[in-house]
């Protein structure tokens, strides 16, 4: 029906994704609006399982497919399946988690069921009736609110970390076993393999703390101790565009408008000037902590806190100071 | 082969992006206005494979956009691309990624194509949606966000790695497909003299709406802007300053602990 939600229960290496709880948080709130169900889909390995975990989330439906074919991600032997079941429910929205896949999948299946798209919501409201999302533009320098026009299905994907995630409430799900209408042949591209990135950090876009760094870390081996401070606190390490350019470090921990765009609670900037595309892609993080030589450095402008001095000197007592209190 | 890198025109990733008066969009006086970032990897990509497969291979730049997009087009020549299709007519207006992908799709139907390359997404309106819906149009495959590119011996495939959350998916495709690529990619390399003045010969052919069959802009509005909002102002910068080094980070940790909570 037109006023229910059909949320996608990313499944990443068996688990299901951290931002699937913030989805079916924005879910509720549409529901409320619409006084529609809530349900949701889960593909893949480990979909049963996960399906499992979800039961006492005041879901109607939870639809699952592990079967061979969609074992692992294609976009178009997901995106038929969705499709599919989307003609068969129509709910009036469905939402993903603004993560690689979920990126990759959500227009291709909007493009199938000739819906409306908003990528990357940041937030989600019901205002005079009528939906609100607003999404970042310009690399995160402005925002826009954006309803749908008329009555097509509404696709958005929700970034990760900005809706609170839903608590468990309501009764049991259905979970429903949906078998695919999909064949071999209409998975043109195929996963052969999933690459891990050295280091075992979580991902920039994942971390609640990033401790990154900027030209002035002169070096790649010089990194060190932003890891030892980023493996401490269980977070990631990045890197502004001028560092990656520079060669010290690779660009999937690049954060800025040509890199990834990130919001953990906690962003270390050692030795970043902060540029405009830089401070792009990490303006939205809960604190920002600025360490630079620099007293003029735009960075502390963004910054919650700020100390000026060598970050040579600072980050490494810094990580003996952290390690006392932990 | 027929290689196709679309692109976009877009601001620099340097300008600073104000709201205009109005309230309706942003002001463009005064702003720069270049390749979009990411369809540089495109072009290079394209130019790349040109050079690898060799034969009758070409590549062709193919825009939708202003008049004002034409030196980008050249500048994409002068990289080394063979030819350019610019798409450009006033009632196209600012066209939203389902009448992007449905222009972009009757043009490349006759234009013909066994591969398109794209930037990941563009940095002005950062969507990430036009290949995704080109690709459904076009009943082809799409691979997004990809860092590293290779064909088959045949030409017939490719293997791929696209960027996800702390790795890589290696992926295997068939062709024709449309590649969508990421900074890390390739090196883009710059226009040379000899190319800048090769540039000025080659072909770029203008199409209109109604050259590709379209009676005004195809698809209609799918979504309505309300507002336009300026970043929250963000508060003052606490400066933490002792006469020891050590005393200012313990005060520093100390703030994040209690103040801050995020330790």
């Amino acid at each position: 029906m037109a006023n229910d939600i059909l949320v996608y229960g990313e499944i990443r290496g068996g688990e299901l994704k951290k931002v699937v709880k913030e989805l079916i948080g924005a879910a509720r709130l549409i529901a409320q609006n619409t006084s529609g169900s809530i349900d949701a889909v889960l593909i893949g390995e480990g979909a049963s399982v996960a399906a499992d975990s979800l039961k006492e989330y005041g879901l109607r439906k939870i639809y699952v497919n592990e079967e061979e074919l969609l074992k692992s991600y294609s976009t178009e032997g997901y995106a038929a399946f969705l499709a599919n079941l989307i003609g068969e429910a129509s709910p009036g929205y469905v939402l993903f988690g603004a993560t690689a896949q979920g990126r990759d999948l959500a227009p291709r299946v909007g493009a199938k069921v000739d819906g409306v798209i908003f990528s990357d919501c940041v937030d989600v409201r019901y205002e005079d009736g009528k939906l609100v999302a607003k999404r970042p533009v310009y690399s995160g320098k402005l925002f826009i609110e954006i309803t749908p026009r008329g009555e097509r299905t509404t696709f958005m994907t929700i970034r990760p970390n900005n809706l609170p995630p839903a608590e468990p409430s309501g009764s049991g799900a259905e979970i429903v076993a949906r078998p695919a209408s999909v064949t071999r042949e209409m998975i043109r591209a195929l996963v052969a393999e999933i690459i891990p990135l050295a280091g075992g950090r979580p991902d920039v876009t994942e971390a609640d703390t990033i401790v990154s760094g900027g030209r002035a870390m002169k070096d790649g081996a010089n990194f060190k101790i932003l890891e030892d401070l980023a493996d401490l606190l269980g977070g990631a390490v990045g890197a502004s565009r001028a560092a990656v350019d520079a060669g010290f470090t690779e660009h999937a921990l690049q954060v800025g408008q040509t890199g990834k765009i990130v919001n953990p609670k906690l962003y270390i900037a050692c030795g970043i000037s902060g540029a405009i595309q830089h401070l792009a892609g990490m303006r939205a993080s809960k604190v920002i902590v600025a360490i630079n030589k620099d007293p003029n450095a735009p960075i502390f402008e963004r910054a919650h806190y700020g100390i000026v001095g060598d970050l040579f000197e600072i980050v490494p007592v810094m990580t003996e100071e952290i390690k006392k209190i932990l | 082969m027929k290689i196709i890198t679309l692109l976009k025109r877009v601001p620099d990733t340097e300008a600073r992006i104000l709201i205009n008066k109005e309230g309706t969009g942003i002001q463009e006086d005064g702003i720069k206005f270049v390749i979009n970032t990411y369809d540089e990897y495109a072009i290079e990509e394209g130019l790349l494979l040109r050079e690898k497969v060799g034969g009758e291979s070409k590549v062709t730049v193919v825009c939708m956009g202003p008049e004002e997009a034409t030196e980008l087009i050249r500048t994409a020549l002068a990289m080394g691309a063979d030819d350019a299709v610019h798409i450009c007519d006033p009632a196209l207006g600012k066209p939203g990624p389902f009448t992007s992908a449905a222009v972009l799709a009757k043009a490349l139907q006759e234009e013909g194509f066994d591969i398109i390359f794209c930037g990941k997404q563009a940095i002005d309106d950062d969507m990430a949606q036009v290949q995704a819906i080109l690709a459904e149009m076009l009943d082809i495959p799409q691979v997004n966000v990809v860092t590293a590119f290779e064909i088959s011996d045949d030409q017939g495939k490719a293997v791929l790695r696209r960027s996800i959350e702390g790795g890589n998916e290696k992926v295997e495709t068939s062709l024709p497909v449309i590649v969508s690529c990421e900074k890390g990619l390739n090196e883009p390399r710059y226009a040379s003299l000899p190319g800048i003045m090769k540039a000025k010969k080659k072909e770029i052919r203008k199409k209109t709406l109604s050259d590709l069959g379209f009676d005004g802009a195809p698809g209609t509005g799918r979504a309505d802007i309300l507002k336009w909002l300026p970043l929250p102002k963000s508060g003052e910068c606490r400066m933490i300053e002792a006469e020891e080094l050590g005393d200012g980070v313990k005060e520093l940790v100390r703030l994040l602990r209690e103040e801050a909570k995020v330790l």
